[in-house]
C-alpha cells in the first residue's frame, strides 16, 4: 500500500493537516533567475565555466580538471552499494546556479526570495535565538554568511569556501583535499570537480565557542546538484561546535547532493559537527565526511538523517595522534521508498586512541536501512579503544535492515567491543499506547523517540526539538 | 447510562470462535466482576472491547452510553473513557513514564492546547503517593525493568490519572503479593464513584475480598453461565469451577 494511499484513507483530519503543512514547509520553490547556469552535463566545459564565474585561482583549476578525469574514471561503487546509483543520470544534471552575487552579511540585502526561503526555514530566528555564524546557501553559492562581531576579533575565519580559499590560501590550502583526498571515492572526486559553496572555518589557538556556528543547505531548483565544499580547522586547544541543516522542495526529477566536508583538529582542539537532514524523497545524497584528529584531540559526528531517496554516508575520523579520540553518533529514519546506507568509519593511527560509534536507525514501511562501519587498528599500536552499537528499529513487516560491521583490530593490545540489536515495534506495544488514547501516528513516533532518547540528548535543546518534530510528523505519514 | 454489551461474538483471525455471545450491562456506579476458568474467554471479552486487532467481531453490540463502542478505532475508545488495566502491561523504551501518561492526556485536549506542566505532575504525585509508588517512577522508561507489582501499580496509576469513565481490569491481581494487591485495592476503591463502572476479570476470589462488587458474573466457554451477587464468588471459592460441568442448561 502506498503511503500517499493511506493519507487519504486512514487519517483524521487533523492528521492530514498537520502532514501537509509539513510538506509545504520545505516544498516550495521559487522562479529561477539565476544569471550563471552552467547547463546540464559535466565536461571540461563546464567546470572552465565554473572557475570563470567563481574567478578560481590556477591551482583550483587545474584541481578541478584533475578530479574531473577521476571521477570520470571511477565506476560507481555497486559492487558493494546499491544498483540505485546507476539511475543517475549524470548528463541530466545542471552543477552550477547562481545569481552571481556574493554571500551578504545583513539579511536585508538578500534577495527577497532567498530571504523569504531561509525565513520560512526558521534560521534568522534561529541565528538571533542561539547562534554564533550562519551561512546560508540556495543552490550552489552562499546568500548569508555572517557571525557575531566579537569572533572576528578574536581572529575566528567563517566564510564561504570560494572566500577561503582566495583570501585565506595560506590556511586553506595546505589542507584542502588532505583529508579526504580526491580519489577517495567517485563521489568526493565529482565534488572535487565541481564544488560551489560551504564554508570555510578556521578557528584560532586556544579559541572555544560557546555558542555553534550554523550553515544551511537549501536547494531551489530542478534537476540540481548541490556539491558544497567545508573545511573546518581548528587550532590548538580551540573549540567549536558546528551545525548543519538541509532541505529542498519535492521535485519529479531526481536531485543531487554530493558534499564533501573535511574536519582538522590540531592538538587539544576539538570539533563537533552536527547535521540535521531533512532532504526531500527525490534526493541522491552521496556525502563524504572525515575529520583528522591530532594529539589529545577530539572529533565528533553526530548525523541525523531523515528523508533523501538514498543517503550514502560514513563520517569518519582519523585518530593520527596519542590519546585523540573520534566520535560518531548517528540517527537514521528510512521510510518508504528510502534507503539510508549509513555508517562509520574509525582509523586508529596512534597510541592510545579511543572511538565510539553508535548508531541507531529506524525503518518505516519498506524503508530500508542498512550500517556499515569500518574500525580499522593496525598492529604496531597499543593501547586502542574500540566501542560500536548499532541498534536497529523496525516499525511494519516489510522493513529491511543490514548490518556490515568491518572491525580489523591487529595485534593484542587493544580493547573493542561491539554490540548489535534489532527490534520492532510490536503490535502489542502499539495497542497498549493506543488504549491511552495516543493514536497510532502519536504512539509509533513516541516509540521512535523513546528508542532514539538517549541519542537526542546528544544534540542541542534547539535542535532535539526540531528532530522530535521531524520525526512526529514522519511517523504520522506512514499510518497504515 | 450504561456499558452495555449484547449478545457479543468474537473469534480470532483463524476462525476459532470464543466469544459466543455474550451479554452484560454495567450500569454507572457498579462494579461488576468476572470470574472463570482459564480460557474461559473472559480476558478476550476486555480485549474485543478495547479493539484489539487480533480479534474479529462477527455479531452483536457494545455501547457506551448509546455509542457504538465496536465503530471507534482502539484510541477513540480510550478517550472515549474506557480503560484497560493489562494483564501483561507493555514495556516502552526510552519512554518515561511521566512522559507517557502525559502524552496519554494530551490527546485528550483540543487541538493547540497544551498540558499545565505544574498542574499534571502535583495530580501525578498525589496519585503516586496514594499507591505507594517511588517518585523516581516518574523518569524510569514505561514498564521497562518493573517488577509484576510495578507493572500492575502503574496500571493502575495510568487509570488514576486518564480518570475514565470505565475502568476494565484484566487479571490485574495475577501474581501479585497481598500488599500490591491491597494498594490496587486502594487505587480502584478511591475511584469508585456514581460516575464509574468498573469490569474486574479475575481467576480468583483473592482481589474480591478488597473490592466488594456489586456483581458477579461467571463465564465459561465464551458465555456468561451465572450471575449473582457478591456471595457468588465466595461460593466459586469454595466449590471450585467444577459446578460449571454439571450445569450446563445454565448456557
Amino acid at each position: 500500500m502506498s503511503f500517499e494511499e493511506n493519507n487519504s484513507a486512514l487519517l483524521d483530519e487533523e492528521t492530514h493537516e498537520a502532514i501537509n503543512i509539513d510538506r509545504t514547509k520545505g516544498d516550495f520553490t521559487f522562479p529561477e533567475r539565476h544569471k550563471y547556469d552552467a547547463g546540464r552535463g559535466l565536461t571540461g566545459k563546464t567546470i572552465d565555466y565554473i572557475c570563470d564565474v567563481k574567478k578560481d585561482p590556477q591551482w583550483v583549476r587545474e584541481f578541478r580538471h584533475k578530479a574531473l578525469k577521476t571521477f570520470l574514471s571511477k565506476p560507481n561503487p555497486t559492487h558493494w552499494a546499491t544498483k540505485d546509483l546507476e539511475n543517475i543520470d549524470f548528463d541530466k544534471i545542471r552543477y552550477y546556479l547562481s545569481d552571481g552575487e556574493k554571500p551578504k552579511r545583513s539579511w536585508d540585502e538578500v534577495p527577497p526570495e532567498v530571504l523569504e526561503t531561509f525565513e520560512r526555514l526558521g534560521i534568522p530566528e534561529q541565528e538571533r535565538a542561539f547562534l554564533a555564524g550562519v551561512e546560508a546557501q540556495y543552490d550552489s553559492e552562499a546568500s548569508y554568511s555572517n557571525m557575531k562581531e566579537e569572533l572576528s576579533k578574536q581572529g575566528v575565519i567563517f566564510v564561504s569556501s570560494a572566500e577561503g580559499l582566495k583570501e585565506h590560501e595560506e590556511i586553506f590550502r595546505p589542507w584542502f583535499g588532505k583529508v579526504i583526498p580526491t580519489a577517495d571515492n567517485k563521489y568526493s572526486a565529482l565534488n572535487s570537480a565541481v564544488f560551489s559553496g560551504g564554508s570555510f572555518i578556521y578557528i584560532p589557538k586556544g579559541v572555544k565557542l560557546k555558542q555553534p556556528l550554523q550553515a544551511y543547505f537549501r536547494i531551489n531548483s530542478e534537476s540540481f546538484g548541490q556539491f558544497e565544499r567545508t573545511l573546518i580547522i581548528a587550532d590548538e586547544g580551540a573549540e567549536v561546535t558546528y551545525m548543519e541543516g538541509c532541505t529542498a522542495p519535492k521535485f519529479e526529477t531526481a536531485t543531487l547532493h554530493s558534499a564533501v566536508v573535511e574536519l582538522v583538529a590540531l592538538k587539544g582542539a576539538k570539533i563537533q559537527y552536527i547535521t540535521v537532514q531533512n532532504w526531500s524523497s527525490n534526493v541522491f545524497n552521496l556525502v563524504t565526511k572525515r575529520g583528522l584528529a591530532m594529539e589529545d584531540a577530539e572529533v565528533r559526528w553526530i548525523d541525523c538523517n531523515i528523508g533523501s531517496r538514498l543517503t550514502m554516508k560514513y563520517p569518519g575520523v582519523i585518530m593520527k595522534g596519542e590519546r585523540a579520540r573520534g566520535e560518531v553518533v548517528s540517527i537514521a529514519l528510512a521510510n518508504t521508498n528510502q534507503h539510508q546506507d549509513t555508517g562509520a568509519k574509525m582509523i586508529h593511527a596512534a597510541n592510545n586512541t579511543t572511538s565510539n560509534v553508535v548508531s541507531k536507525s529506524i525503518s518505516v514501511g519498506e524503508g530500508r536501512s542498512t550500517y556499515r562501519g569500518q574500525v580499522h587498528i593496525p598492529k604496531h599500536l597499543k593501547g586502542c579503544k574500540n566501542n560500536t552499537e548499532c541498534d536497529a528499529l523496525l516499525i511494519n513487516s516489510n522493513s529491511r535492515t543490514d548490518t556490515y560491521p568491518a572491525i580489523s583490530v591487529k595485534g593484542n593490545r587493544h580493547a573493542t567491543q561491539h554490540e548489535a540489536s534489532v527490534s520492532q515495534v510490536s503490535e502489542e506495544m502499539l495497542f497498549y499506547m493506543q488504549q491511552r488514547g495516543i493514536d497510532e501516528g502519536h504512539a509509533m513516533s513516541l516509540a521512535v523517540n523513546g528508542f532514539i532518547n538517549d541519542l537526542v540528548r546528544e544534540f542541542p535543546m534547539e535542535y532535539s526539538v526540531e528532530l522530535k518534530r521531524l520525526i512526529d510528523l514522519e511517523m504520522e505519514g506512514s499510518v497504515g | 447510562m450504561s456499558l452495555h454489551i449484547q449478545d457479543l461474538r468474537a473469534t480470532l483471525e483463524d476462525g476459532t470462535e470464543i466469544l459466543k455471545g455474550v451479554t452484560l450491562e454495567i450500569p454507572k456506579g457498579e462494579v461488576h466482576a468476572i470470574m472463570g476458568p482459564n480460557g474461559s474467554g473472559k480476558s478476550t471479552l476486555s480485549k474485543v472491547i478495547a479493539g484489539h486487532e487480533s480479534y474479529v467481531v462477527t455479531g452483536g453490540s457494545v455501547t457506551l452510553d448509546g455509542e457504538d463502542v465496536l465503530e471507534m478505532s482502539i484510541d477513540e475508545r480510550s478517550r472515549a473513557g474506557v480503560f484497560m488495566a493489562f494483564q501483561y502491561p507493555s514495556e516502552v523504551p526510552g519512554v518515561s513514564n511521566a512522559n507517557f501518561i502525559r502524552a496519554a492526556l494530551q490527546a485528550r485536549l483540543p487541538k493547540g492546547e497544551e498540558i499545565d506542566a505544574v498542574a499534571f505532575y502535583k495530580s501525578l504525585y498525589k496519585k503516586m503517593d496514594l499507591l505507594d509508588m517511588d517518585r523516581k517512577f516518574t523518569a524510569r522508561a514505561v514498564n521497562e525493568g518493573f517488577s509484576g507489582g510495578e507493572k500492575k501499580r502503574n496500571e493502575i496509576l495510568q487509570m488514576m490519572m486518564l480518570d475514565p469513565v470505565y475502568g476494565i481490569l484484566d487479571e490485574t491481581d495475577s501474581g501479585l503479593d497481598i500488599d500490591a494487591l491491597k494498594v490496587v485495592a486502594k487505587g480502584v476503591n478511591a475511584m469508585r464513584s456514581p460516575e464509574r463502572g468498573f469490569l474486574l476479570i479475575t481467576h480468583y476470589q483473592r482481589l474480591l475480598n478488597y473490592i466488594e462488587p456489586d456483581h458477579v458474573h461467571v463465564m465459561s466457554e465464551g458465555r456468561i453461565v451465572k450471575s449473582g451477587g457478591a456471595g457468588l464468588a465466595l461460593e466459586l471459592e469454595e466449590k471450585g469451577y467444577e459446578f460449571l460441568k454439571e450445569e450446563p442448561a445454565l448456557a
